[in-house]
């Protein structure tokens, strides 16, 4: 204490009342805090930070949530089945529903398809495009070159946008969906200009891979796997799965449980197909296509 | 009075040295107007007319005929769905063969009626509604415009009707008439104002009765003397029309850049020409309806110039519409090989990618470019080096590049709220000059697309 005023209480007293203002300040903004923190104070389930850390973080929004937090939150609050995050794996999936105690609930997992086949090797191009490779602006032109109005542009806009490499264009500028990979996120849904992709469950494995609503000999002019509307998948299937519609088979997924491989059986250009394993299976009666070079470009398609 | 201008030597050196009215940057482009001299002649009826029940911008025409019905030139064969919407006329006489969806030349599959053309078929129209049109007005008027089926020729096929009704929040005191055609090749307006000056009054004279507006101004380029002299002769007395010759300069015909040319207002963003209290309307869909609606007639034919370097005989042509592509292309001896086909002028025409289209009401010209013009066209891309040479020309004082640049990386929402991509009306100056050859006009044309899209869908 002798030393201390010794010396020199002038020099010292500035450096203490800093000090002992700065202790003061601090002590105010501590309470302040602690105030605050008791006043604002929000309550959030712990758990959601337990569901959320088991799930993907993808943040895909396949389960219609804006993210994973999103999704957990409402997993959490009893909103949706744990089941509806359909990236994720089903132990994970598992997992989440022992710790909430809750159903994992039944989910379809759906993946992106697209309803075209008309690689460049069996779909006629009317006009040659040149300019920005992106499906979008060819559309913008007349509607890109291909003789089919409804048909893939091929120019890879689904496989760019894809954030999980789901999507691969193959050697005839075909998009190709890999289900493994695909989150059913939906972004190739959005960026086709053509509409062509759509969202669907697994279970669904009759797919008419065409949208062309030209007439039967119009349509196979342009493309030589176009749904012709002739009518034998309509005949072969239960009643009421497929029907005719502006020239395209449709079919009724509200009556897929009635759904057989014999339908696509006698189908002369392939158009409608069994998706199974993984494998894309045509009918015993489609054209074979052994061609694998582009067709050359026809003008009065 | 203008002959005795021309007289006085002093007075035309004024009128050389005197600097029209323009507007700050834009291109001097080649002007190609080499169709300029070929007066307007008629195309014979094609064997077989697709019309489609949407060639304008709203709500398609509803069908009113049947398959196997027998319909005469002019008579209607579709009818207008709602205020945005326009009727369809029959442009030949003959038979009803199909009503089914055909492919347009902006690529969507619309409902046309496929009209096979009998043999006696001839250039007399058997249809008309006459009215009295000295009478007309108000919404009557308005109402008689919508029958004729009329919509804006001048490439966009807004409907005539819904443009010159007036605004409710708008008072329009003046209307101005584009005679500009500023794009290379066409001339087809050009061949209107000197053949049928009296049809364009009579046509200024409705519009301005049907939108309120007390004066018109003809903006006309000033590459085009002769027409300015045939307008200036056929004005009125009354003075409440005058012509006013502008800069020869492209984009001079777009409607915001011809509305700051001859009065100086300039359109607030986001707004109609409205709000400034202009009305703009071609000079052609104003002489048509002068010639319509007094005769009572809907819009059947429309004139059209084919030019370019892969056409044999260019020249103007007065078109049917719904004539397949491929017709009058055969026509006028442009065949085969390797060529570019586009819809309109070079600047802003897009290209078609299927000659089974048919012409209609906005279809302005038709170009026909053979390989040695595509190989300039479709030389490599390369990098942004952001040189400027896009921001020196960009009519709309944007900045193109970095528009670009942007683009490039999909980042949409920061073109729009920080660049101002809703002003750009794709001119393609910047996708003209730009030394790198980038599409830049067809990435905007995207991005609009996503940004409308994503911006529908958050309104939603």
């Amino acid at each position: 204490m002798r030393r201390v005023r010794g010396c020199g209480a002038v020099a010292l007293t500035p450096i203490a009342l800093a000090a002992a203002f700065m202790a003061g300040l601090g002590g105010l903004l501590a309470a302040l805090l602690a105030l605050a923190s008791r006043r604002f104070y929000v309550y959030e389930d712990p758990r959601i930070d337990a569901v959320e850390a088991l799930l993907p973080h993808a943040n895909c929004g396949s389960c219609g949530m804006a993210g994973c937090r999103a999704f957990a939150e409402a997993v959490v609050a009893g909103r949706v089945e744990p089941a509806r995050c359909t990236v994720n794996t089903p132990e994970r999936n598992a997992q989440i529903a022992r710790l909430l105690g809750v159903a994992v609930g039944q989910a379809q997992r759906r993946v992106a398809r697209l309803a075209c086949a008309g690689g460049s090797h069996v779909a006629r191009m009317r006009a040659r495009y040149d300019g920005l490779a992106s499906c979008r602006a060819a559309a913008s032109v007349g509607g890109g070159g291909k003789a089919c109005a409804w048909g893939c542009l091929g120019l890879g806009d689904c496989a760019a946008v894809c954030e999980f490499s789901a999507i691969q264009m193959d050697p005839f500028d075909l998009p190709v969906v890999d289900a493994e990979r695909c989150t059913g996120c939906g972004d190739c849904v959005e960026v086709c200009p053509k509409d062509l992709f759509s969202l669907q469950p697994l279970a669904h494995k009759l797919w008419v891979a065409c949208r062309n609503r030209a007439d039967g000999a119009t349509a196979e002019a342009q493309c030589e796997v176009a749904c012709t509307a002739c009518g034998r998948c309509v005949a072969d299937a239960a009643p009421g799965l497929i029907r005719l519609e502006d020239n395209l088979a449709v079919i009724d997924y509200s009556r897929n449980a009635l759904a057989r491989r014999e339908a696509i059986e006698r189908c002369p250009t392939g158009a409608i197909v069994w998706l199974e394993g993984g494998q894309v299976l045509r009918g015993r009666a489609a054209k074979r296509i052994v061609r694998v070079t582009p067709l050359p470009l026809a003008s009065e398609v | 009075m203008i002959a005795s201008r021309f007289t006085a030597p002093s007075a035309a050196l004024g009128r050389l040295l005197r600097r029209r009215p323009s507007f700050p940057r834009g291109l001097h482009l080649a002007e190609h107007k080499d169709t300029a001299g070929l007066p307007i002649q008629r195309l014979p009826f094609a064997p077989e007319l697709i019309v489609p029940m949407l060639q304008h911008i709203g709500k398609p025409a509803i069908p009113s005929v049947r398959p196997g019905q027998t319909v005469v030139r002019g008579e209607p064969i579709g009818r207008a769905d709602g205020f945005y919407s326009l009727p369809v006329h029959a442009p030949v006489t003959g038979v009803v063969r199909a009503i089914e969806p055909h492919l347009l030349a902006d690529g969507r599959m619309v409902t046309a009626v496929v009209i096979h053309t009998l043999e006696a078929a001839d250039q007399r129209v058997l249809w008309r509604t006459p009215r009295d049109v000295e009478r007309l007005a108000g919404p009557a008027l308005i109402q008689a415009i919508q029958d004729t089926g009329l919509a804006g020729m001048g490439g966009a096929a807004f409907p005539a009707h819904a443009k010159l009704a007036p605004p409710e929040d708008a008072v329009i005191d003046t209307l101005i008439v584009n005679g500009a055609e500023c794009e290379p090749y066409l001339t087809c307006d050009h061949r209107v104002m000197l053949e049928w000056p009296a049809a364009v009054m009579a046509g200024i004279r409705l519009a301005m009765r049907a939108c309120g507006a007390r004066q018109a101004i003809i903006g006309v380029e000033d590459n085009k003397p002769d027409a300015i002299v045939a307008l200036t002769a056929a004005l009125p007395a009354d003075g409440s029309v005058r012509v006013q010759d502008v800069a020869t300069k492209y984009p001079q015909g777009a409607a915001d850049i011809l509305i700051y040319t001859l009065t100086g207002r300039e359109v607030p963003a986001g707004q109609r020409s409205s709000a400034v209290g202009v009305l703009v309307s071609n000079v052609m869909t104003l002489a048509t309806l002068g010639q319509l609606l007094p005769a009572g007639e809907g819009l059947i034919e429309r004139v059209i110039t084919v030019a370019g370097p892969g056409v044999a005989r260019p020249g103007n042509y007065r078109v049917p519409l719904g004539t397949p592509m491929r017709y009058l292309l055969d026509f006028v001896g442009a065949r085969g090989g390797v060529r570019e086909v586009v819809l309109g002028g070079p600047m802003m025409g897009p290209a078609v990618a299927s000659l089974d289209v048919p012409v209609t009401k906005g279809t302005s010209g038709v170009l026909v470019l053979t390989p040695r013009e595509l190989a300039f066209e479709t030389r490599p891309v390369r990098a942004c080096i952001r040189c400027g040479e896009c921001v020196c020309v960009c009519p709309r004082g944007l900045n193109p590049c970095m528009l670009g640049l942007l683009a490039a990386r999909g980042e949409y929402e920061t073109m729009v709220a920080d660049y101002h991509l809703e002003q750009c009306f794709e001119c393609g100056c910047c996708s003209y000059v730009c030394p790198a050859n980038i599409p830049l006009v067809q990435q905007f044309r995207v991005a609009k697309g996503v940004w409308r899209k994503r911006s529908a869908s958050r309104a939603a």
